[in-house]
């Protein structure tokens, strides 16, 4: 039925999109994101980094002597309509890439429409491996699960010095499931042991009792690679439930929504992430300072950076391949090399991800602060 | 044995929640012989109202029990307010069609309310003001009783044996049970049947908001489509235990919260949901009228 569906609006975007063709003074470029549901903050920090970067390729004079324009299509949150924002961009809009997904499960849903009709994708920020293994034009601006994974590990392990852990996987998502084995695999070479395994499901709101079958084997720290608002939920939780285990996340933690859920019971905790507005890198307090005139003052959270990166990444490649067609962008993205992003010097690799270093970041009275960058 | 215990204390407070809808349920099929499933939909509304309110009359700045307490009183009253229009408008008049009709319009409403909600609260999930702070309020051993979960509890309880007053020891209560066994009949025993069907609905919807409030301050994420499957697992907690029969839907319901504590315990969190309608088809094939079900002979 979904199928039938797509397949249909397919068609109907496909006679639509040969009507009207690419106008020939602009490069279309399109995104899309979630603005709205349940990941609303990733989408729209993510689109806000898009903005600025866009307000600044235009400002230089725009892509190949013409104006840049981005089209954004917003998903809910939800991969279906991924796919069909997706389809929209390509086949009415005619874009000639497209900037997006931030969670791994809707840049998997929507990428093999991409790779199928040769437009090429940059995610700024799906982690997950499997998103950059659906074809050759799908790339990312973002370092992956495996780093990301065994980073955390090594700093439970090593900086922390704690042996015995728990993971909380959420199981309906591929980002954590990807990020929980990556973790328990490094943490067993280094010596530690993992003593419980629970899970929970995207959108779940009562945690009680997997904190509380954690609680019974004492562990030391908690990984819980998830997003935001479970996350902060699943802290308040267990400080509830008097465990005082360290909790550990990934990047889906990087939002606001973070500390305003969870409160004191966030505090004390650390994720790894993509930047941290510590850093004193002049691209960094540059990229700081354009945002928060930009945005009222708003420090940018790791969605944005990734947003603005992804954005100038794709606005380099299509100019140094001087072209805007398809096989042209995805040769040059591909060759990207030492690109000075605000997350990082980016380097595309064999398998198009980016190569670039992870920092680690600890909340702290409901601030982010920086701990340590670890290079890959 | 203190985990499970623990356990025991973590299903006890959810159970309530869904005891709190499934009164709603079993209230409204017990008179009308209707399963209103935009009654998880009026919870949703519930939590919402709470929400606004409480920011509103500034209490979210200014937590406090006083603060919570009139929070959820107005929430109820607003809820049971949209709860008498949902009757007014949607099903009065479907009264005498097929029994299909109305439970195709009840589908509808629920929709309504989910969608319609997405369009007036925006699809974001939001972050219920915390108008108490939660802390422990009993601490043995490693077993903990946090006072939010005693707040759901003991407000669960209350807010029980007060519909069961009403129910019993009113005159209202006795035109509410004269409406369930026939309400023709009732009707001519000079008894107002619309009036009680009002009372009906606005008795249960408050019950739905109380313990919407109540999520929102115990598991502080809101959002337009939370009422969905706390609904249908609250639907499948009367039905256990019997639908119609009040003591049958708080069991039910307490059940409920349990074994899906238990479940997500012991088994795995992938299980929980799955539990709820393996219970409902387990009930279907051994006890089709649930635990306190009567058997009702179909009159031809």
């Amino acid at each position: 039925m979904k199928r039938t569906r797509s397949l249909l609006i397919a068609v109907v975007l496909a006679l639509w999109g040969s009507a009207c063709s690419q106008q020939a003074d602009e490069i279309r470029i399109g995104e899309y994101g979630s603005l709205t549901g349940g990941t609303a903050t990733f989408g729209t920090s993510t689109h806000e980094g898009v903005l600025l970067a866009l307000t600044e390729i235009n400002a230089g004079g725009g892509l190949l002597g013409k104006r840049v324009t981005v089209i954004t299509e917003d998903d809910q949150s939800k991969p279906e309509e991924a796919v069909t924002a997706v389809l929209k961009l390509i086949k009415q809009n005619q874009v000639v890439a497209v900037v997006g997904e931030v969670a791994s499960s809707r840049s998997l849903a929507a990428a093999p429409v991409c790779q199928a009709n040769k437009i090429p994708m940059l995610s700024p920020s799906s982690t997950n491996p499997k998103v950059t293994q659906v074809g050759d034009y799908i790339f990312r601006a973002c370092f992956i699960d495996p780093f990301q994974g065994s980073t955390m590990a090594k700093f439970a392990i090593n900086t922390l010095k704690v042996r015995r852990l728990a993971i909380l996987t959420d199981t309906k998502n591929d980002y954590s499931v990807g990020l929980t084995q990556f973790f328990r695999d490094t943490v067993k070479s280094l010596g530690g042991e993992i003593v419980a395994e629970e899970s929970y499901g995207e959108g779940d709101i009562e945690f009680k009792a997997q904190l509380t079958a954690i609680k019974a084997v004492n562990p030391e720290a908690i990984y819980v690679p998830g997003y935001y608002t479970e996350c902060a939920l699943i802290a308040r939780q267990a400080r509830e439930l008097g465990l005082t285990a360290t909790l550990l996340g990934g990047d889906g933690w990087d939002s606001p929504k973070t500390a305003e859920i969870g409160g004191k019971a966030v505090d004390g905790t650390y994720f790894t992430n993509h930047y941290s507005a510590d850093e004193q890198r002049p691209e960094v307090q540059k990229f700081i300072a354009d945002y928060r005139a930009a945005y009222g003052g708003k420090v940018p959270d790791a969605m944005a950076v990734l947003g603005y990166d992804a954005m100038r990444m794709l606005a380099a490649a299509i100019a140094r391949a001087g072209s805007s067609d398809g096989p042209a962008i995805r040769a040059a993205l591909a060759a990207t090399k030492d690109f000075p992003g605000v997350s990082g010097r980016i380097t595309i690799d064999g398998e198009r991800n980016a190569r670039k270093a992870i920092v680690v970041l600890k909340i702290d009275n409901g601030e982010f602060r920086f701990v340590e960058s670890i290079a890959p | 044995m203190e985990q499970f215990i623990q356990q025991l204390i973590n299903g006890l407070a959810w159970g309530a929640i869904y005891a709190l809808i499934a009164l709603g349920y079993t209230m409204v099929y017990g008179v009308l012989r209707l399963i209103n499933f935009a009654h998880g939909d009026v919870y949703m509304i519930g939590a919402m109202t709470a929400y606004y309110v409480a920011h509103w009359l500034g209490f979210a700045s200014a937590p406090s029990l006083q603060g919570f307490v009139v929070v959820m009183i107005v929430a109820m009253a607003l809820c049971a307010a949209l709860g008498a229009l949902i009757e007014l408008v949607a099903y009065r008049r479907l009264r005498h069609q097929p029994r299909s009709s109305m439970l195709i319009t009840a589908i509808g409403v629920s929709m309504l309310l989910e969608f319609g909600g997405q369009r007036v609260f925006g699809p974001d999930p939001k972050f219920f003001p915390q108008l108490i702070e939660s802390h422990s309020l009993f601490r043995a051993g490693g077993v903990v009783l946090t006072n939010l979960d005693a707040l759901v509890i003991v407000v669960s309880l209350v807010l029980m044996i007060g519909l069961r007053w009403v129910v019993m020891k009113t005159r209202v209560g006795m035109a509410l049970r004269a409406v369930s066994f026939s309400y023709d009949t009732a009707a001519l025993m000079g008894i107002n049947v619309n009036t009680v069907l009002s009372l009906t609905f606005m008795l249960g919807s408050a019950l739905a908001a109380a313990a919407g409030a109540m999520v929102g301050l115990r598991n502080p994420k809101i959002d337009p489509l939370m009422g969905l499957l706390p609904g249908v697992k609250a639907f499948v907690a009367a039905v256990l235990g019997g639908i119609g029969n009040f003591p049958g839907a708080v069991v039910g319901g307490v059940l409920m919260g349990v074994t899906e504590t238990l479940v997500a315990a012991y088994l795995s969190s992938t299980y929980r949901d799955a539990v709820a309608f393996v219970i409902l088809i387990g009930v279907l094939l051994v006890k089709p009228t649930g635990l306190f079900g009567k058997v009702t002979v179909e009159k031809v």
